[in-house]
C-alpha cells in the first residue's frame, strides 16, 4: 500500500524541527561539568626544524590548567595513519602535534588547556618556538624536480607513490588514430568549507577507563577503531559521537589531530576538553581536495570515434597522507577515465606528492570531478578538432543501454546504463536548436554567451569490501543496521551511518515505514553514537541508501520473516501459508484469518507462546557488503554569459538531468544536486586555494576564499531519468556528489563555447573575472596580427 | 573589569557583567545558552550568527555585548510564537530550505529581516538580500524559494 510517506515520496525532513527552533546540539554546542577548553599553537612556517618550544608563559597564564608541546605527550598521541595504502608506498610519520619539524603552515607545534577558550588563546600567544626556516615547496610537479626541498627523509623526492591503471593500448591507438588532442589541465586546490568548521569534546573516567569523544565527523565508528589504533586505548573503552553535524563534504572523514590530542589530554587531566576550530584555523588544519596538475589526450578519428584516453597527473598530497588521501586521486581517478563512453584504450599514471601545503583528501566527488573534467574537457576539444557538435561525439561514443553490467576497460564493472535518454532530456530542457540561433544573434550583438555539455558516469555505493582492499582500502566498508521492534509494536532504527545534512532520519523513515507497514511516525532513527549502533562505516560516497539503506532493508525483511513465523505459530498454519501487508499478518486465500502487527509483537516479547526453539524478542542485524560499486550518470548542461568588458561570467541556465537508480525521497535527491552544483559552480568561476611559493595560504580566510553566495548561483533545472541497479535490492544507487562531478566541466565547456570564435581552446578554473578578462583581450590581440 | 549590560533577548531581560571584549554571540551562546545562534567563521562573513537587533539583521560576531546593552534582541529561539512556528520557519521546513541546519538559524533571520523591508521581493532581490549568508548544502534553490514562500504566506 502506498502512502504518502512510502519510498519515493517527497517527505518533508523529520529532522527538521529541532534545526529550524535552535534546539539541535552541535559540537560548539556540547558542554560538560568541568570542562577545560584546548587552543593549539600552529606553524606559521611552510618548513622548519623545530629548535625549541618553551611553553613556561603560556603555562603560567591566567586560567591556564597545562600546556603540552608534541615532545612532552609524543608516546601517548603515537602517529596518525594512512587508512588507504597502495603498492609500494611510503607512510611518514605524521605526529598530531609535530615535535621535530614543521611541515606546512598550521602544523600543529603545542597545546594549551585553560579554563576558558579566552584564556587559552591569550596563553597560546605566549607560546615561544624557535624554527630554522626551511626552504618550501607547494607545488607538486615543482616538488618532484630534484634539488626540491624534501619533506621527509622517507619519501625521495616527496614522491609518496607511483600509481598505474589502463586497458587497452593508448600509445598503440594514439598511433593510429588521424586526430590526437592533448592540453595540460589544473584542477585547482579547493577548500571544502562545511558552515561548521570542525570541533571535538573529549571525556574521560578515570574509575571506567572509559573515553567519550564528541566530534564533528563523518565517519564515528572508524574515529573509534583509529583512535584506538593510535592511542593504544582499548577500542570497547571508547565511545565517539558524532551530535549534529553541520556539514562535511569529505572533509570530516577522517581521524584528525586535534582528536587523538583532546581524548588524550582529557585522560591525562582528568577532566573534559573542548577544542572548536576557527575559521582561519580550520582552512590551515582542515584537509583540502582536489589539485591535480594533469598532462591528458585524447585520441580517435576524424568521424568522431573515440579511441583511447592517456592522463599524466601530478595529485598534491599535502604534507601528510590523510586518512584517505591515496585513494582519492587514484582509485576514484583513474578507473572511470572512459566515463559513459566506449573507451578501448585507457592510460592513466598518477604521482602521488607530498608537498608543504595542508594535506589533501577527499572533497565531494573525491577524485570523480577531476576524472569528469579531464574526460568532458577534451571530448569538447576533441570534437571541436573533428569539426563535430559536441552533442553529437557524445552520442556517438556513448556505451549502448545495458542492464546486466558492462566491464570496461579498466577492469571494472558498471553496473546499469542508458546514456542517451539522459542527455536527450537535457537537450531538450536547453531546447539546444533555439540556443545555437540565440548565441549567433547574441555574438552578432556583441555578447558572448557559450553552452556546455558534460555527461558523467561516477563510481558510488562505496563499497564492496574485497574489490577496495584489493586496491588499498585498510577497512572494510560494508554497512550496518539494527532494527529493535519495541513490545509496543514502535520501531527504533540504528544505523552506521553518519549524516551530516542527508536526512537520513526521513529516508530510512520512510524505507522502515513502507516495508514494515508502520506508520512513519512510530519509527525513530538513530545514528552517530557508538554506543547505540555499535557497528558502522559511516557516510562518504554516496553510500548511505546504497549500503547503509541496504543493511535497513535486509534487517526490516528479517524481522518481517520472524513476525511471520510467530503469526504463523499463533495461527495453526504452515509458515509458507501466510502473508504481511500494511500491518497486517493473514493466512492466504482466508483473508478474515489475521494477527495485526502489534499482536504479533507482543506475542514476541510476552513469550508465552512462541514456536519451539525460538528466541523471544524482535530485532535484527545486518552487516551488508555489496557485490559492485554502483555507477550513476546523467548529463549536465550550462549556460553562461561572460561581460566582455569586465570579464566576469554568470551562469544564466543549469540544466541537471541525473539518473541515480531509483529514489527514496526526491524532495532531497533533489536539494543534494542543488548543492552539488552549487558547489561545482564555485569550482569552475571563484574557489580557489592559493598558496605563495614559500608557502603561505593566501587564501586563508572566508574574505580571501570566495564561497558562492546566493547571488552567484541560479535556479536549477532538474530531471531525472531511473535505471536501476540491480547490486542492492532498492534498485538505488547514491546521489550524494552527482552535482561537483558533472557541474566544472559543463562551466569551463560553456565559457569555452562562448570565445570559441575568437579562437580559445581551453581555460584553467577558476574563471575568474580578471582570467577571462585577459583570456578575451589576448585571444583578440592573436586574431588581429 | 566587568562591565554590566541589560538586554532584552526573545522578550526576556537578562542583567549580566560581561568582559569589554566579549561578543554578542559569545554573550548569547556562552551566557545565555542560546545556542541556536551560530559561529561558522571569524571574518563576519558566513552570517550563521545573524540575530535581529531592534528589528534589524545584524551579525552578532560583529557586536560587542556592551554594545548590545539597551538593545532588543531577537535570536532563532524567539522566532516562534509559542508553539507556532514563524511563517519563515514554516517555509524552510515546506520548502526543504535546510540541509545541515548549520547556517539556518541566520539565513532565517536575515530573511526575515528582508521580508520585513520588502514584503513582495523578486527572485534577485531575495539573493541579494540573502548575499551575507553562506549555506554550502542547498545551492541556496530552496532557501530562495523557501522565503517567496513565506513572502505569499505572510502576504496571507
Amino acid at each position: 500500500m502506498t502512502t504518502a510517506t512510502s519510498i519515493g515520496k517527497a517527505v518533508r525532513r523529520h529532522e527538521d524541527p529541532r534545526l529550524i527552533s535552535g534546539n539541535a546540539t552541535y559540537i560548539d554546542d556540547v558542554k560538560l561539568l568541568g570542562m577545560a577548553h584546548a587552543a593549539i599553537v600552529r606553524s606559521p612556517h611552510a618548513h622548519a626544524n623545530i629548535l625549541n618550544v618553551d611553553v613556561t608563559g603560556a603555562a603560567n597564564s591566567p586560567g591556564v590548567v597545562a600546556a603540552f608541546t608534541g615532545a612532552d605527550v609524543q608516546e601517548q598521541l603515537g602517529s596518525l595513519p594512512a587508512g588507504w595504502v597502495l603498492a609500494d608506498m611510503k607512510t611518514p610519520n605524521h605526529p598530531p602535534i609535530a615535535f621535530e619539524k614543521v611541515r606546512y603552515v598550521g602544523d600543529a607545534v603545542a597545546v594549551v588547556v585553560a579554563e576558558t577558550p579566552q584564556a587559552a588563546a591569550d596563553a597560546a600567544s605566549l607560546v615561544e618556538v624557535d624554527y630554522d626556516v626551511l626552504p618550501a615547496v607547494v607545488n607538486a610537479e615543482e616538488a618532484v624536480k630534484d634539488g626540491a626541498p624534501q619533506l621527509h627523509d622517507d619519501a625521495p623526492n616527496n614522491i609518496d607513490f607511483e600509481w598505474e591503471v589502463g586497458g587497452g593500448d593508448y600509445d598503440a591507438a594514439a598511433a593510429e588514430a588521424e586526430v590526437v588532442v592533448k592540453q595540460r589541465m589544473i584542477n585547482q586546490r579547493l577548500i571544502p568549507n562545511p558552515i561548521e568548521e570542525r570541533g571535538v569534546v573529549a571525556d574521560y573516567n578515570r574509575a571506567t577507563d572509559q573515553i567519550t569523544l564528541w566530534t564533528s565527523t563523518q565517519i564515528p565508528h572508524l574515529v573509534r577503531l583509529l583512535f584506538a589504533a593510535v592511542t593504544g586505548h582499548p577500542e570497547q573503552k571508547v565511545r565517539v559521537i558524532a551530535p549534529e553535524v553541520g556539514g562535511g563534504f569529505g572533509c570530516k572523514l577522517y581521524i584528525y589531530a586535534e582528536e587523538v590530542i583532546c581524548g588524550v589530554i582529557a585522560k591525562l587531566l582528568a577532566r573534559p576538553v573542548k577544542w572548536i576550530s576557527g575559521r582561519q584555523e580550520g582552512y590551515q588544519a582542515t584537509t583540502h581536495g582536489r589539485d591535480h596538475i594533469a598532462d591528458v589526450e585524447m585520441c580517435g578519428n576524424r568521424d568522431g570515434t573515440i579511441t583511447g584516453i592517456k592522463t599524466t597527473v601530478y595529485a598534491n598530497l599535502g604534507a601528510y597522507l590523510s586518512t584517505f588521501a591515496p585513494g582519492i586521486p587514484t582509485v576514484l581517478f583513474g578507473f572511470t577515465l572512459g566515463g559513459p563512453y566506449r573507451m578501448p584504450n585507457v592510460a592513466c599514471k598518477v604521482y602521488g606528492v607530498l608537498t608543504n601545503t595542508t594535506p589533501v583528501d577527499a572533497y565531494r566527488g573525491a577524485g570523480r570531478p577531476e576524472c569528469t573534467y579531464v574526460i568532458e574537457r577534451l571530448v569538447d576539444i576533441f570534437s571541436k578538432e573533428t569539426g563535430h557538435d559536441p552533442t553529437e561525439v557524445r552520442r556517438k561514443n556513448f556505451i549502448p543501454k545495458f542492464t546486466d553490467g558492462h566491464e570496461v576497460s579498466t577492469g571494472v564493472t558498471y553496473d546499469s546504463g542508458d546514456y542517451e535518454p539522459a542527455l536527450d532530456r537535457a537537450l531538450e530542457m536547453l531546447d539546444y536548436g533555439a540556443f545555437r540561433e540565440e548565441q549567433r544573434k547574441a555574438r552578432s550583438e556583441g555578447r558572448l554567451i557559450g553552452v556546455g555539455l558534460s555527461s558523467y558516469v561516477e563510481i558510488c555505493g562505496i563499497a564492496p569490501s574485497a574489490v577496495a582492499a584489493s586496491l588499498g582500502a585498510g577497512a572494510g566498508l560494508w554497512e550496518s543496521s539494527t532494527v529493535r521492534v519495541h513490545p509496543t509494536g514502535k520501531v527504533a532504527v540504528y544505523t552506521g551511518t553518519s549524516p551530516h545534512g542527508q536526512g537520513h532520519q526521513t529516508s530510512f523513515m520512510q524505507i522502515t515505514s513502507s516495508e514494515l507497514g508502520v506508520p512513519f511516525e512510530d519509527v525513530e532513527v538513530f545514528h552517530g553514537d557508538t554506543d547505540k549502533q555499535q557497528m558502522g562505516t559511516g557516510t562518504f560516497g554516496s553510500r548511505s541508501v546504497a549500503v547503509g539503506g541496504t543493511a535497513l532493508y535486509m534487517s526490516l525483511q528479517k524481522v518481517i520473516d520472524k513476525a511471520k513465523r510467530i503469526a504463523a505459530h499463533q495461527m495453526g498454519v504452515p509458515l509458507q501459508q501466510v502473508s504481511y501487508e500494511s500491518g497486517t499478518f493473514y493466512v492466504e486465500d482466508i483473508r478474515e484469518r489475521n494477527m495485526s502487527w502489534g499482536d504479533v509483537v507482543g506475542e514476541a516479547y510476552s513469550a508465552k507462546n512462541l514456536p519451539p526453539e525460538m528466541e523471544p524478542g524482535l530485532e535484527a542485524v545486518t552487516f551488508f557488503d555489496p557485490q559492485n560499486f554502483t555507477w550513476p550518470f546523467g548529463t549536465h548542461i550550462a549556460v553562461l554569459e561572460i561581460d566582455q568588458d569586465t570579464g566576469e561570467s554568470k551562469v544564466l541556465r543549469y540544466i541537471a538531468v541525473d539518473d541515480v537508480g531509483n529514489v527514496v525521497n526526491p524532495m532531497i535527491v533533489d536539494g543534494m544536486v542543488h548543492g552539488g552544483v552549487a558547489q561545482g559552480i564555485g569550482q569552475g568561476l571563484q574557489e580557489q586555494a592559493v598558496y605563495s611559493e614559500d608557502g603561505q595560504l593566501l587564501s586563508g580566510s572566508m574574505m580571501d576564499y570566495a564561497l558562492p553566495t546566493a547571488e552567484d548561483v541560479p535556479t536549477f533545472e532538474l530531471d531525472r531519468t531511473v535505471t536501476p541497479t540491480d547490486v542492492n535490492p532498492m534498485g538505488v544507487k547514491g546521489a550524494g556528489e552527482t552535482g561537483t562531478i558533472a557541474c566544472s566541466p559543463a562551466i569551463v565547456n560553456a565559457a569555452v563555447d562562448a570565445l570559441s570564435h575568437l579562437g580559445v581552446r581551453h581555460v584553467d578554473m577558476p574563471l575568474t573575472a580578471e582570467k577571462m578578462w585577459r583570456t578575451i583581450r589576448d585571444a583578440k590581440a592573436a586574431q588581429s596580427d | 573589569m566587568g562591565h554590566e549590560i541589560s538586554v532584552t533577548v526573545n522578550g526576556n531581560s537578562y542583567t549580566n557583567v560581561v568582559e569589554p571584549r566579549q561578543l554578542l554571540s559569545q554573550y548569547l551562546r556562552d551566557e545565555l545558552n542560546l545556542t541556536g545562534t551560530h559561529v561558522g567563521c571569524d571574518t563576519t562573513s558566513c552570517g550563521a550568527c545573524t540575530v535581529l537587533i531592534d528589528g534589524r539583521a545584524v551579525k552578532s560576531c560583529n557586536v560587542l555585548a556592551v554594545q548590545a546593552s539597551g538593545a532588543d534582541v531577537t535570536t532563532v529561539e524567539g522566532l516562534a510564537d509559542g508553539d507556532e512556528y514563524h511563517p519563515i520557519q514554516k517555509a524552510f521546513w515546506n520548502e526543504h530550505g535546510l540541509q545541515c541546519g548549520f547556517c539556518t538559524p541566520g539565513m532565517m533571520i536575515t530573511a526575515v529581516d528582508i521580508l520585513s523591508n520588502n514584503p513582495q521581493p523578486t527572485e534577485a532581490e531575495i539573493r541579494t538580500g540573502l548575499r551575507g549568508n553562506l549555506c554550502r548544502c542547498t545551492g541556496y534553490h530552496n532557501i530562495v524559494k523557501a522565503v517567496q514562500a513565506a513572502a505569499a504566506e505572510m502576504a496571507g
